[in-house]
C-alpha cells in the first residue's frame, strides 16, 4: 500500500482504480475456491475412471443424497467454526435427536408435528448447554463438545434400551407418519409430477414401463440447498453474519465494538444441534427407524468438509457455500467409488489427504491474500 | 487554549485504588475543543488507568469527573461512547481477517430491508469507508479488502476514523505510534492534528515526547499516580518535558553517559 506520498489525487482517481482489482486476487480471496477447485478435480477424476452411469441423472442423485446428509451437518459446523468454536457433538447428537423423535412418534405415539418439536426443544436445550459450559468455564469448546460426544452416545443407547426394551434400535416410524400432512416435507421424493411429465416428454431416462427412473428429487437434497443458500446469505449479507466474522475473527475486538459474542455463539451451537436434528429427522423417517450408532463420527467428517470448504480451524474465516461444495466432494467420493474397479476402503486414505491438503492449502491462501505478516 | 471555553471532559483529584494498589493518587487533566492534550508519563505512572477510568471501564475511587461541565458517572464503556467520549485501544479493536469495510461497521453495522429480509446495506458501507478513507489519505482501492493487508499506520487511522465517524467528540488515543515506523507515525500524526482541526479534544496518550511535541497543544505530565503539572506548549521546551517525565536527575545522567541520545 502506498501512503502519504499519493495522498493527493487519490481521490478522483479512485474509482478507476477499485475496477481494477485483479480478476485473480478476487477469486483467490474467496475461501470457497479450494472446495470448488477440490470438486472439478474429484469430477474429472471419475468422468475419467467411473463406469458412465454414474454421471446419469440416477447416478447425480445416488451421491447427492449422502452429500446432503453430511452437508446439512457441515454448514452448521462452518457457521460454528467462522465463529471460533467446534462442536464434536454433532454425529452424537444426530442419534440422541434420533432417539427423541422416534421415541416421540413411536412411544408417546404423538403426531409428526409434535414429535418435531419435541426434537427442536432437546436440540436447542443441548445447543445452549454446549454453549453455556464452553463460555462460562472459558474451556475450549473443543473439549466440552469431546465430552457430549460421548455423553449423548451414552444416553441414546440407554434410551434405545429403554424405550424399545432391550434392544438398540427403535423401529415403526414410517407406520407412525403415515398420512401426515408434514410427513412430504421431511421424506420422500420432491415433485414427482414434474419428473413423471419429464419422463413422458422423453427428457430424462425411464424404466421400459415408461415411469422415470428417478421419480423426484430426495428432499434431503432441496434441505441441503436451501440451507446452503440460507447460510451463505446469514454470512455475507447480515448483520448476524457480520458478528459471527467478528467473534470468531477476534472476540476481544468483537466485545469492545459491540458485537454481543456470547450470544452470537450461543445462537451458532443451537443451530449446529438444529442441523444434527434436522438429519436425524430426515434420516429416521427415510429409513423407518432409528439406532445407536445413527451419525456415527459424522462429527470429523462436518468438519473436514467444512475445512475443505475453507473454514480456518481458528476461526474468523470460511464460507457456507464452501462446505456446500466440500459436502459433495464427499458424497461424490465415497459413492463414487462403487462406480469403479477401485475397493471402496480407499474412501478413508482420501478423508485423510483431503482434509491434509485442504488445511495446507487453506493456510497459504490465507496467508497470500489477507496479507498476514 | 483560551480558558473561558468549558472543558470536554474534565477531571480534579482523580483517586483510583485497586485493593490495596493505589493507581492513581490525584489527577487532574482537562481537554478543550479543537485541542490535543498530550498524557505523558513513563510506564506505571497510571496512563492506563487514567484512560480505562475516563473510557468507562473503571469506576473512579473519588474525585470530580465532569463531562461538558456535569458531573457524570459511567457505568460500562457504552455509557462512554454514548457521551462521545471514544478510546482507540493500542490492539485497535480490528479483525486482520475481515474486510476494511466489515471491520468499520463492526458492531454498528448499516441495515436496509425489513423484518426476516433485514441485511447489512454492504454498497453504503463500502462507499462510506472508500470515503472515510479518502478523507484520510489512504487509497484503500477495495473495502473489501482484508485489514491484514494495511499497514500499521493505516490501521491506526483507521480505527480512528471509524470513531470520529461514529460521532467521538473526545477521543482518547492510547499510544498509537508506539509500534510504527517514522512514516507511518508522522502519517499517524498528520491524521491527529487533521482530527483535532475538526473540533474535536484529543488525549493522546503517549511516552514518546517528541511524538507528542510534534501534535500537542497541551501536556500533562503523570508520575506515580499523580499530575506532576500541565504546561502549554510555549511554556515548555522538549528537553524540559522530557526530563519531567522521567522523573529528572536520572534519566539526565544516564543521558549524558549515552551521549545525549535519548
Amino acid at each position: 500500500m502506498t501512503l502519504a506520498n499519493e495522498q493527493n489525487g487519490s481521490v478522483a482517481r479512485s474509482d478507476e482504480r477499485l475496477k481494477k482489482v485483479s480478476t485473480l486476487t478476487a477469486i483467490l480471496r474467496r475461501p470457497e475456491l479450494g472446495a470448488v477447485a477440490g470438486l472439478v478435480l474429484v469430477t474429472i477424476f471419475f468422468l475419467l475412471t467411473a463406469n458412465p452411469a454414474m454421471f446419469t441423472l440416477a447416478g447425480v442423485m445416488n451421491f447427492m443424497a449422502p452429500a446432503a446428509q453430511l452437508g446439512i451437518l457441515a454448514i452448521g459446523a462452518a457457521l460454528l467454526m467462522i465463529g471460533g468454536e467446534f462442536d464434536l457433538s454433532i454425529g452424537s447428537m444426530v442419534a440422541f435427536a434420533g432417539l427423541v423423535f422416534g421415541t416421540a412418534l413411536v412411544v408417546w405415539q404423538v403426531p409428526l408435528s409434535v414429535a418435531i418439536l419435541v426434537a427442536i426443544a432437546f436440540a436447542v436445550f443441548i445447543g445452549i448447554t454446549n454453549a453455556q459450559l464452553t463460555m462460562r468455564t472459558g474451556l475450549p469448546s473443543f473439549i466440552v463438545t469431546l465430552a457430549f460426544l460421548f455423553i449423548l452416545r451414552g444416553l441414546t443407547l440407554v434410551g434405545l434400551k429403554w424405550a424399545s426394551g432391550g434392544a438398540t434400535q427403535l423401529r415403526g416410524m414410517k407406520e407412525a407418519v403415515a398420512g401426515s400432512p408434514l410427513a412430504p416435507l421431511f421424506s420422500g421424493d420432491a415433485f414427482p409430477g414434474l419428473f413423471t411429465w419429464l419422463a413422458q416428454a422423453g427428457i430424462i431416462d425411464t424404466f421400459p414401463n415408461g415411469s422415470p427412473r428417478v421419480s423426484g428429487i430426495p428432499v434431503e437434497i432441496l434441505w441441503f440447498i436451501a440451507i446452503a443458500l440460507l447460510a451463505t446469505w446469514i454470512l455475507l449479507r447480515t448483520r448476524f453474519g457480520n458478528w459471527i466474522f467478528a467473534s470468531g475473527g477476534d472476540p476481544r475486538a468483537a466485545r469492545k465494538s459491540g458485537v454481543p459474542v456470547a450470544r452470537v455463539k450461543t445462537t451458532l451451537f443451537v443451530v449446529t444441534a438444529l442441523c444434527a436434528t434436522l438429519v436425524a429427522i430426515l434420516t429416521v423417517l427415510d429409513a423407518g427407524s432409528t439406532d445407536a450408532r445413527r451419525g456415527f463420527q459424522k462429527e470429523f467428517e462436518a468438519i473436514i468438509a467444512a475445512v475443505i470448504g475453507g473454514c480456518l480451524l481458528t476461526g474468523g474465516y470460511g464460507s457456507a457455500i464452501g462446505a456446500f461444495f466440500g459436502s459433495i466432494v464427499f458424497g461424490m467420493v465415497l459413492i463414487g467409488l462403487t462406480y469403479t474397479s477401485i475397493d471402496q476402503d480407499w474412501y478413508l486414505v482420501f478423508l485423510g489427504g483431503m482434509l491434509l491438503t485442504a488445511v495446507v492449502f487453506n493456510n497459504v491462501i490465507r496467508k497470500r491474500v489477507t496479507g498476514e505478516r | 487554549m483560551s480558558t473561558s471555553q468549558t472543558p470536554l471532559v474534565e477531571v480534579r483529584n482523580l483517586v483510583k485504588h485497586f485493593g490495596s494498589v493505589i493507581a492513581l493518587n490525584g489527577v487532574s487533566m482537562s481537554v478543550n475543543h479543537n485541542e490535543v492534550l498530550c498524557l505523558l508519563g513513563d510506564n506505571g505512572a497510571g496512563k492506563s488507568t487514567l484512560i480505562n477510568t475516563l473510557a468507562g471501564v473503571h469506576k473512579p475511587t473519588s474525585g470530580d469527573f465532569l463531562v461538558d461541565g456535569q458531573p457524570r458517572v459511567f457505568s460500562g464503556p457504552r455509557d462512554a461512547l454514548d457521551a462521545g467520549i471514544a478510546t482507540v485501544y493500542q490492539d485497535l479493536a480490528m479483525i486482520p481477517l475481515m474486510s476494511v469495510t466489515r471491520n468499520f461497521f463492526m458492531g454498528r453495522e448499516p441495515l436496509i430491508g425489513f423484518g426476516p429480509f433485514k441485511r447489512m446495506n454492504m454498497d453504503e458501507a463500502d462507499n462510506v469507508t472508500r470515503d472515510e478513507m479518502h478523507k484520510i489519505g489512504i487509497d484503500v482501492r477495495d473495502p473489501q479488502q482484508a485489514v491484514g493487508t494495511l499497514s500499521g499506520g493505516e490501521r491506526q487511522c483507521v480505527a480512528i476514523a471509524r470513531a470520529v465517524y461514529f460521532g467521538a467528540k473526545v477521543l482518547i488515543l492510547d499510544e498509537p505510534t508506539s509500534a510504527l515506523g517514522v512514516a507511518q507515525t508522522s502519517m499517524v500524526l498528520k491524521y491527529i492534528n487533521q482530527v483535532r482541526a475538526k473540533g474535536l479534544g484529543v488525549i493522546f496518550i503517549t511516552h514518546n515526547v517528541r511524538h507528542a511535541y510534534a501534535v500537542g497543544n497541551r501536556f500533562t505530565v503523570l508520575n506515580r499516580g499523580k499530575t506532576l503539572g500541565t504546561y502549554a506548549k510555549n511554556e515548555i521546551g522538549i528537553d524540559e518535558l522530557q526530563n519531567l517525565m522521567a522523573g529528572g536527575k536520572e534519566l539526565q545522567s544516564l543521558s549524558e553517559e549515552l551521549g545525549g541520545t535519548i
